[in-house]
């Protein structure tokens, strides 16, 4: 599904992906961990086609398509979702407005008849009923003034309408507390499924303990040093990334 | 002084054929007004109060008093509610009975020519009468008093709650020449009235002409006032309008003003703020494009305590067009426990556009609390990565955008045949307005 080869990434002129090397298979999750500064979200956000990271060597491929070719929103129309790790906040757009036109946009880019408000409520109560989500947060402007749960919630909560064929969760679990963490975990377990990947990438071994992954990618200086199934998340949690460093 | 006498000179001849008639005090007042305005002149840009705005391309058109036209019916169409069951329609500054509606109006609510008013209603007039728009200062006022023939007089008496807004329309221009009217408005709810008011400027599109309003608003104790500015002027017109409004004990105003038309554009909106315990917004909304010029002066002058006042003025600049924006806040020693509140927010969509603004708070109270903030920029990059990252286009994300900025002074419209009107003809200036920027980056990416 996802083929990286060779990437490399530049952000504020300075290089910080110097050539990775990452292959995701539908059904797949894959935790990519690592030290401050090792390069995890800028990964991330290479994927989502973020304007300020700029990648100067390398190609991305999705379902064989090139996606580095791609606009970050026919990234996402196509089917790659990036949870933020800082959701932005929207004053006076609607949450629910935002979610339809996002929705529809993808419905229409892929030639399917756009929802209506009635149907979109309906698959809203669906997806909500599924996520445990509370639904007074579509009535409100997008992430504005939502707690740090909340943001991220949100985030599940799209991801969920959205139904990516591929999702790429950004540090999501950062400043959550354990409820918070797994109730977005419960979120992501409930859309796993044979035809769709994740990439999570976090900081803490915490998440991994609720959302299990298939294989762990250790990053460091821009480069991945260390691949191995969720067992090595439990070794990097006892040892430390110095121990990465060191080897 | 031969330079003012220069610059003014085709006011100075339409002086001499000003209007004449009507009650003694009111041919004193015309002639004060000759008289100020033929000493001040056209203010300059030396002139603090017009630092930012140039009047001399006014100044340098010839402009001839506008004489009645024929055939107005048409020229109200495509305009935003328009079609209100109860309208007065003055065109070219007076009253026209045909157009109007006021069948619906209940007895004892008085709505109406203002002409009319100075011989039906002589007392409440005289009394309310010019007593705000004070011209000792203010050249286009003084102009404006000059030539007070006619124009719209609202009269909600004590007690009367009237909800059914009232659509007062001032149509300008002329077939051919360029001409300027002096349309002037006179607004009194009695106490524990309530009243709702539009006050719309149109004119036919690709006319000049210029338009100098003013109006005033008495707003008695415990009652309350939703007022509603619709500039829509020709892109081509100049447009001076300025809104007086005092306040009582318990009083209630609210303004909402929408700049969308004219070429160069001054308003001034001034509140003083006279009794005790009351309430007043000030909220603005202005779109801006080409090489036009829109200018808003506020003033909120809190003379007693215990008043809330809350502003919000917000602009959208495309192409080359400047915006002034000027709020002062005057808070006298006696208005203790003032709560005010100011906010100016401007979306520039080009890199020529430009506003210059500024919050001026004159504190003379110690117990008062007085906020202002001033936001000038682009739209945020992050929201719109965001938006994006969930599929929308980068038009698309933009449109949102400027939507969400624009409802904020859209939604606090409480008359809804107007604000979905206002909506779709905002939206649709919009969609012009950023086609012109999408199609000017589309031909800068081709050259580069």
């Amino acid at each position: 599904m996802l083929d990286i080869r060779n990437l490399q990434v530049k952000a504020d002129d300075k290089e910080i992906l110097k050539g990775i090397d990452l292959h995701v298979n539908a059904g797949e999750v894959h935790a990519i961990m690592g030290p401050n500064g090792s390069g995890k979200s800028t990964l991330a956000r290479a994927l989502s086609g973020h304007p300020e990271y700029v990648v100067t060597g390398g190609q991305i491929l999705f379902e064989g398509k090139d996606l580095l070719e791609m606009d970050p929103d026919t990234r996402a129309r196509e089917g790659v979702f990036m949870a933020f790790q800082y959701p932005v906040e929207i004053a006076g757009v609607n949450n629910a407005y935002f979610l339809k036109a996002a929705l529809n946009a993808k419905r229409k880019h892929h030639g399917q008849t756009e929802l209506d408000a009635m149907e979109f409520m309906q698959l809203v109560n669906e997806k909500s009923a599924l996520l445990d989500i509370d639904k007074s947060m579509l009535s409100r402007a997008v992430n504005e003034g939502f707690s740090g749960g909340e943001k991220k919630r949100n985030e599940i909560f799209q991801m969920a309408l959205l139904e990516p064929k591929l999702a790429v969760l950004d540090e999501t679990d950062s400043g959550l507390d354990i409820d918070a963490l797994k109730l977005v975990a419960d979120g992501v377990n409930a859309m796993r499924s044979p035809e769709r990947a994740f990439v999570v990438v976090t900081h803490y071994q915490r998440l991994l303990n609720y959302i299990v992954p298939d294989f762990v990618h250790v990053l460091s200086g821009g480069r991945i040093v260390k691949s191995g199934g969720k067992e090595l998340a439990h070794e990097l949690e006892a040892k430390g990334y110095s121990w990465i460093d060191a080897a | 002084m031969t330079q003012v006498a220069e610059k003014t000179s085709s006011f100075l001849t339409a002086l001499e054929r000003r209007p004449q008639g009507g009650p003694r005090w009111l041919e004193d007042l015309r002639s004060r007004g000759a008289a100020k305005f033929t000493a001040l002149g056209i203010p300059t840009v030396r002139d603090e109060e017009w630092r930012f705005t140039n009047a001399a391309p006014l100044a340098a058109i010839e402009f001839a008093p506008a004489e009645p036209i024929s055939g107005a019916a048409e020229r109200l169409n495509g305009f935003a509610y328009t079609d209100a069951p109860l309208r007065l329609v003055v065109v070219n500054g007076r009253f026209d009975t045909t157009l109007s509606r006021t069948k619906g109006l209940p007895s004892g609510i008085h709505a109406g020519s203002l002409a009319t008013a100075l011989k039906e209603n002589p007392d409440v007039v005289q009394r309310y009468f010019g007593q705000l728009a004070d011209f000792t200062t203010r050249s286009f006022t003084a102009l404006n008093t000059a030539f007070v023939q006619d124009g719209a007089f609202v009269h909600v008496p004590e007690g009367a709650i009237f909800e059914e807004p009232i659509h007062v329309i001032f149509v300008s221009g002329a077939d051919a020449s360029t001409t300027m009217s002096h349309p002037r408005t006179l607004i009194v709810a009695g106490a524990g009235a309530q009243a709702r008011i539009i006050e719309s400027y149109i004119g036919a599109a690709g006319a000049t002409y210029f338009t100098n309003a003013v109006s005033e608003v008495f707003v008695g104790d415990n009652a309350g006032v939703d007022h509603y500015k619709v500039q829509q002027e020709s892109l081509d017109a100049f447009h001076i309008g300025s809104l007086h409004v005092h306040t009582s004990r318990s009083s209630r105003f609210s303004s909402h003003s929408f700049a969308l038309g004219g070429k160069w554009v001054r308003n001034d909106a001034t509140a003083l703020l006279d009794g005790e315990g009351g309430d007043c917004t000030l909220n603005g909304l202005y779109l801006a494009d080409r090489e036009r010029l829109i200018d808003n002066h506020t003033t909120i002058d809190h003379a007693k305590p215990h008043n809330g006042s809350h502003e919000v003025y917000k602009g959208i600049l495309g192409g080359t067009s400047r915006a002034v924006f000027n709020g002062k806040i005057i808070v006298r020693q006696d208005a203790q426990k003032t709560d005010a509140k100011q906010t100016n927010r401007a979306l520039l969509l080009s890199d020529e556009a430009s506003i210059n603004t500024k919050p001026q708070l004159e504190i003379f109270a110690d117990d008062v609390k007085c906020t202002h903030g001033a936001a000038i920029g682009q739209l945020d990059d992050e929201a719109i990565f965001y938006l994006r990252a969930r599929g929308l286009t980068y038009a698309d994300a933009r449109d949102m955008l400027i939507h969400a900025f624009a409802a904020q002074v859209l939604d606090g419209v409480q008359v809804e045949p107007l604000r979905v009107a206002l909506e779709i003809t905002l939206f649709d200036q919009l969609a012009k307005d950023l086609a012109e920027v999408d199609g000017a980056a589309a031909s800068g990416a081709r050259k580069s």
